[in-house]
């Protein structure tokens, strides 16, 4: 129950954070609806659901990106990564909480990209629902446990894409599936599998990635 | 309460520590001084449990929860008020009655007035206030203190000898400074690394 408790002080503080500096979530809004403006004037005729559910994606992973940058931003600047490690809580905790309101920014994003997509391409069904939902979590448990390695390094902000990218192709792969075919019960059983599988990983190592 | 032998820390091919041994028994007030770039720092985060020696050994019998740990850094959010800050370390570390403690120690260090503000509008010496007040927030057995009286003016410092008189008797104090006579009343021993 304590831990619960944790991850919501933790939660708490950056969703408070970012309400009072407003650095990322704008950031993510304008960045993702211009890659959708963008792509609505660049391709040429119109495109297939296919080719439109992959550039759903890029999208996504790109703003996503963009949040996971920023996760461990305060804690880095303000030094206070020490102040939490110091504390007498379950080190996960941080990760968990930094996730989850990692999530909170990404969902947000996305409830302006999802109508955007179905005004320029195709309408969203409720299997693309699905996947974004179930991708939203492995791309914040796994992207917040990079970006805790990446703020430690002098090349932050090359290294988190770098590490981040390769690992996400699964993600995309479940998740432009699950927005194609007429069963995607596979592609998100699929996501499922590798939320459930990164999430224990990210959780029980991430003690490792703060401590020196 | 903090045991190192033939302490050391290598940063690559940079030599930080090298060598040091120290004891410091429950009560035991230990002053580390020495010049910019003497390990002093680094040897305070070994003791405080942030970083990990490279060589030699340390034992501390002071958990996590025990440890007060004060660096160059405030470890508070600027963008939170001070009672955020406070709220939120308070909750982490578990602080009984944690509404009372961090009104008290507000009070105590003159932040009182200002709770609501953030953390980016106060000055330096405020900033040092606020984070004395997180130090204390959740009464530990082991304080680790570097550089305490930076950019506290005399009415602050004044504040913070009061409260090391205080805490003396009854806790353990590790403290890097290069004033070392400001705090040579509390002192039980001197540590002295060379550049």
């Amino acid at each position: 129950m304590s831990y619960v408790r944790d991850v919501g002080a933790l939660a708490r503080k950056d969703l408070l954070l970012e309400l009072r500096a407003r650095d990322t979530l704008p950031a993510m809004l304008l960045f993702v609806a211009a890659v959708f403006v963008v792509f609505h004037f660049a391709l040429p005729g119109t495109p297939s659901r296919l080719e439109t559910s992959g550039l759903l994606w890029v999208a996504i992973l790109f703003t996503a990106l963009l949040g996971l940058g920023r996760a461990f931003v305060p804690e880095r600047e303000q030094g206070t990564l020490d102040g939490l490690v110091l504390a007498p809580c379950d080190r996960s905790a941080i990760w968990l909480a930094k996730s989850l309101a990692t999530l909170a920014f990404l969902v947000a994003a996305e409830v302006v990209a999802l109508p955007l997509y179905a005004l320029f391409f195709h309408r969203v069904g409720g299997a693309t629902v699905a996947a974004v939902a179930l991708a939203d979590i492995g791309i914040c448990a796994v992207g917040t446990f990079l970006g805790a390695m990446a703020v430690a390094t002098r090349a932050r902000d090359l290294l988190l894409p770098l590490l981040f990218l390769p690992l996400a192709v699964p993600i995309v792969v479940g998740a432009v599936g699950a927005s194609v075919v007429v069963s995607p019960g596979r592609y998100l059983g699929f996501l499922a599998l590798y939320d459930l599988l990164f999430a224990v990983v990210c959780w029980a190592s991430f003690e490792y990635v703060v401590a020196e | 309460m903090l045991v190192a032998r033939r302490l050391g820390k290598r940063y690559g091919e940079k030599r930080v520590l090298r060598g040091i041994d120290l004891e410091l028994p429950r009560g035991g007030f230990l002053v580390v001084t020495g010049p910019n770039g003497s390990g002093k720092t680094t040897l305070l985060r070994i003791c405080a449990g942030l970083a990990q020696p490279t060589g030699g050994t340390i034992e501390r019998s002071a958990v996590r929860a025990q440890v007060g740990y004060l660096g160059h850094e405030p470890l508070v959010y600027r963008e939170l008020t001070a009672l955020e800050n406070l709220e939120l370390y308070g909750r982490l570390y578990r602080v009984v009655e944690r509404r009372e403690r961090i009104g008290m120690l507000l009070e105590r260090f003159g932040l009182w007035d200002a709770r609501h503000e953030r953390v980016a509008s106060y000055s330096r010496g405020m900033t040092q206030r606020l984070a004395l007040c997180r130090v204390l927030l959740h009464e530990p057995e082991l304080f680790v203190l570097d550089e305490p009286y930076s950019a506290l003016d005399e009415a602050g410092a004044e504040l913070l000898d009061a409260q090391l008189a205080e805490l003396r008797a009854e806790r353990t104090f590790l403290l890097a400074t290069h004033e070392p006579v400001r705090v040579e009343p509390f002192a039980s021993g001197r540590l002295a690394l060379a550049a």
